[in-house]
């Protein structure tokens, strides 16, 4: 049975992104001034394995966006189908061993039995204090569970050779390509790629990629038998915690900019293009902005969000559409609080540009306003927005954090990393302490930020004229 | 320059005033005042007669932008927005929702985010300028380069990592100092020493490589070149030369911050129970005081203003050719 696609609002914004993107890709294709500095990009080894890692991270947040409820087994024919009311992603479909594991409550990484002890009845009656078996995690060895240690061993060398075995095929695919791309050898291709003397860093991108598998391999292995990064509170497995709130991270990072681009690009280049007025109006507009300090003004905007959705508690079906809509408004509230930065930049460079002769002459040769800004003016700034988006991406996930914390980041029900520090920060406190979930949320975010990071860098380099 | 002080100061009043447009919009565009009343009285439960005598002591039974029942200029004097907006232009609060004097309040919480948040500050601008300078100076070796992948592995992890993992180590590992408090006088030292160090060190990635860019960028230059090809030493060209001219671009991101340090840190301050204007702030927003925020507000545009200004008057002090007019 079909199950019945139900986007959500998010999701649109993401598919118009995905398309934006194709556009972009098919239209550069063609023009070579617009694929020299993505070249230059490619040709860095952090960039090339920095976008390895995003790619993985982009893959997952896209499954997690394509949402959907599951047709629910049919009682008797002839009746209308009736599908599930909890709405899941694909993601959730593929992890499903991950997102049914629910234990009592927190359990360490790896381990067979609950973190904290529980007076359990004997079956003769007597009543022990001990740390009870988890009800999932091992639960494949039945009776065998003092090995689970060796199971784990097991289970680890498993996924290894698997990871390698693709590995290793993956190499020679590609090998083969290229050897037959550059015609020669597939033995000299080999030596060449071994000695890291290609055009583009193709060792790099192996090794970043064998990483990438080699690790996944292991989850795929390990993860659906014990719990990878132990279980939280109420007993969630910490790996599926972490990686469903890759989306969200992504969701801030991403639409945050493209909601505000517009904004930014409109007003930027009107103010430095028509000067006068129109100027001091939109400096205006932009200096109000920025003098309210931002995280308050976030957090006036997001409790008042609240307030709405307290007085219009029947306007939403379900928790996950409510949390959309929540997500969905602070990275408005966010972008209206990060354009301005932009705005300021654009509207520097286009009173730089409009001096130049060549939009002089358009202007001479009766172009109109609107023609010279999109086609004189827009082309020539697109490097600011480019390298803009992609530094404030990182930025924008790290904000996240806090505003959770501050208590106007994304709904408490939504995964997030965030959500995740917020609520694990007392847990260092405990006696022994549980250090699990906060390990896994800094991890996955320091892993994420730091390819954007070290990609930004590249973009910058490439698309800066200034740097070169 | 104390005629373009006067008129700069003057162009700051509609500024602010649109800020309080801004606010005042977003807060009552969903929010009602017997919403407000409610969500303070408990939302169970509440007659009539209590919403309007909260709304009465509170100042909130007026219209909120125009007020057609008054007589000529009461129309809008007599509102909400015109009650509360105005008296902040002479820095009257007035008081929270819980009755307390936010004026007095303020006052007395500046003192402890100043306490953390100018030590940060200095120790900060002098430790990333420094460590600048040396990947500035060793550019292109090895120490740059370690220095640089050091900046941005530290300017990727989150702040609040910084902040649990040095609680964790030194306080409650190493019982080094108080995990969290406050105390006046000379025993806050050793309440701020964990703060500023954990404030310092989270800044250290991004600053310093901001830093050095600008840094490099000066070096470049072809008076670089010239002081280098007159026999200066590479030490004093960059402290006497680049270091100098570098102050421009140094100074547009430093100086407005400085008014700002009144305003404290959100995170830190409440990590780390400072009773500082952070968490005063953070502690309105949990408890929905619209008072407080708003205060808040006003006085953060305010500083950022300030901060702006001061921008402007530094920049004749570190270049002659800058004249102010």
């Amino acid at each position: 049975m079909m199950p019945q696609f139900t986007p959500l609002w998010t999701d649109w914004l993401i598919y118009a992104l995905l398309l934006i993107i194709a556009v972009y890709i098919a239209y550069t294709r063609s023009k070579p001034h617009l694929l020299a500095p993505w070249r230059k990009v490619m040709r860095s080894p952090t960039a090339i394995a920095s976008s390895v890692i995003l790619l993985v991270f982009v893959t997952i947040g896209l499954l997690d966006s394509i949402h959907f409820r599951e047709a629910l087994p049919q009682q008797n024919n002839g009746e209308k189908t009736v599908y599930s009311a909890e709405i899941i992603s694909l993601f959730d479909r593929m992890a499903t061993p991950l997102r049914n594991h629910v234990e009592k409550t927190y359990s360490a990484p790896l381990a067979v039995n609950l973190f904290a002890m529980e007076s359990v009845e004997q079956p003769d009656g007597r009543v022990a204090r001990l740390f009870p078996r988890l009800k999932y995690a091992g639960s494949h060895l039945g009776k065998d569970i003092e090995h689970s240690t060796r199971d784990q061993w097991r289970l680890f060398i498993k996924g290894s050779l698997w990871g390698a075995v693709i590995w290793v095929l993956l190499c020679l695919v590609l090998n083969a390509a290229l050897a037959s791309h550059a015609r020669i050898d597939f033995s000299q291709m080999a030596r060449r790629l071994w000695r890291g003397d290609t055009e583009l860093p193709w060792r790099t991108l192996l090794l970043t990629i064998g990483m990438v598998l080699w690790l996944s391999a292991i989850a795929w292995q390990i993860a659906p038998r014990y719990h990878l990064f132990g279980t939280d509170k109420v007993g969630l497995d910490v790996l599926y915690l972490a990686l469903k709130s890759i989306r969200t991270g992504l969701i801030i990072g991403i639409l945050t900019t493209l909601v505000m681009l517009p904004f930014a690009l409109l007003f930027g280049i009107m103010a430095g293009y028509f000067k006068g007025w129109v100027d001091d109006v939109i400096q205006y507009i932009y200096t109000v902005l920025n003098s309210i300090p931002s995280v308050l003004l976030i957090a006036a905007a997001v409790l008042m969000l609240q307030v709405y959705m307290d007085l219009n508690k029947d306007s939403f079906n379900s928790v996950v559409e409510r949390a959309d809509v929540r997500l969905l408004f602070l990275c408005l509230i966010l972008g209206v609080t990060s354009w301005t930065g932009l705005c300021r930049l654009l509207r520097a460079e286009t009173l730089k540009l409009r001096e130049f002769d060549y939009v002089q002459a358009a202007h001479a040769l009766g172009a109109s306003h609107w023609k010279i800004m999109t086609r004189h003016i827009v082309p020539n700034v697109m490097h600011i927005v480019l390298i803009t988006i992609t530094l404030e991406f990182s930025s924008l996930v790290l904000a996240e954090a806090v505003l959770a914390y501050v208590g106007v980041g994304v709904d408490p029900s939504m995964n997030s990393w965030g959500n995740m520090i917020n609520s694990a920060r007392l847990e260092l406190a405990r006696e022994p302490m549980v250090w699990w979930p906060l390990a896994a949320a800094f991890v996955f975010m320091f892993v994420l930020v730091l390819a954007a990071n070290l990609f930004a860098d590249a973009v910058r380099d490439a698309f800066d004229p200034r740097v070169q | 320059m104390i005629g373009y002080v006067l008129r700069r100061l003057l162009y700051a009043i509609p500024i602010l005033i649109g800020v309080n447009v801004f606010i005042f919009t977003l807060f009552f565009a969903v929010n009602t005042p017997d919403n407000m009343a409610r969500i303070h009285l408990g939302m169970k439960r509440v007659t009539p007669d209590a919403v309007a005598k909260w709304k009465h002591e509170h100042g909130y039974d007026k219209p909120l932008l125009f007020n057609a029942q008054a007589a000529g200029t009461q129309k809008f004097t007599a509102t909400i927005f015109f009650t509360k907006s105005v008296p902040m232009f002479a820095f009257k609060f007035g008081a929270a929702d819980d009755g307390r004097d936010i004026g007095q309040d303020i006052k007395t919480r500046m003192l402890p985010s100043l306490a953390l948040a100018a030590p940060v500050f200095l120790l900060g601008l002098l430790l990333y300028i420094t460590f600048a300078l040396t990947l500035a100076f060793f550019r292109a070796t090895y120490v740059d380069y370690v220095g640089v992948v050091l900046c941005v592995a530290m300017m990727s992890i989150s702040g609040l990592f910084y902040i649990i993992g040095g609680q964790f180590l030194i306080s409650k590992l190493l019982h080094l100092v108080p995990i969290s408090g406050y105390q006046y006088g000379t025993d806050a030292f050793k309440f701020l020493v964990l703060p500023v160090v954990i404030g310092v060190i989270g800044g250290l990635g991004s600053s310093s490589r901001w830093y050095r860019t600008i840094f490099l960028e000066e070096m470049n230059r072809d008076y670089v070149r010239t002081a280098r090809a007159k026999g200066l030493p590479e030490r004093i060209v960059l402290f006497r030369h680049v270091l100098r001219n570098a102050m421009i671009p140094i100074l547009t991101g430093v100086v407005v911050v400085i008014p700002t340090l009144f305003m404290g840190s959100l995170v830190s301050e409440s990590f780390f129970g400072i009773p500082g204007l952070g968490s005063y702030t953070i502690d309105a927003i949990r408890s929905q005081d619209f008072a407080i925020v708003h205060a808040m507000v006003f006085l953060g545009s305010v500083l950022y203003i300030v901060g702006l200004l001061l921008t402007d008057i530094s920049y004749t002090w570190v270049d002659p050719r800058v004249r102010l007019s």
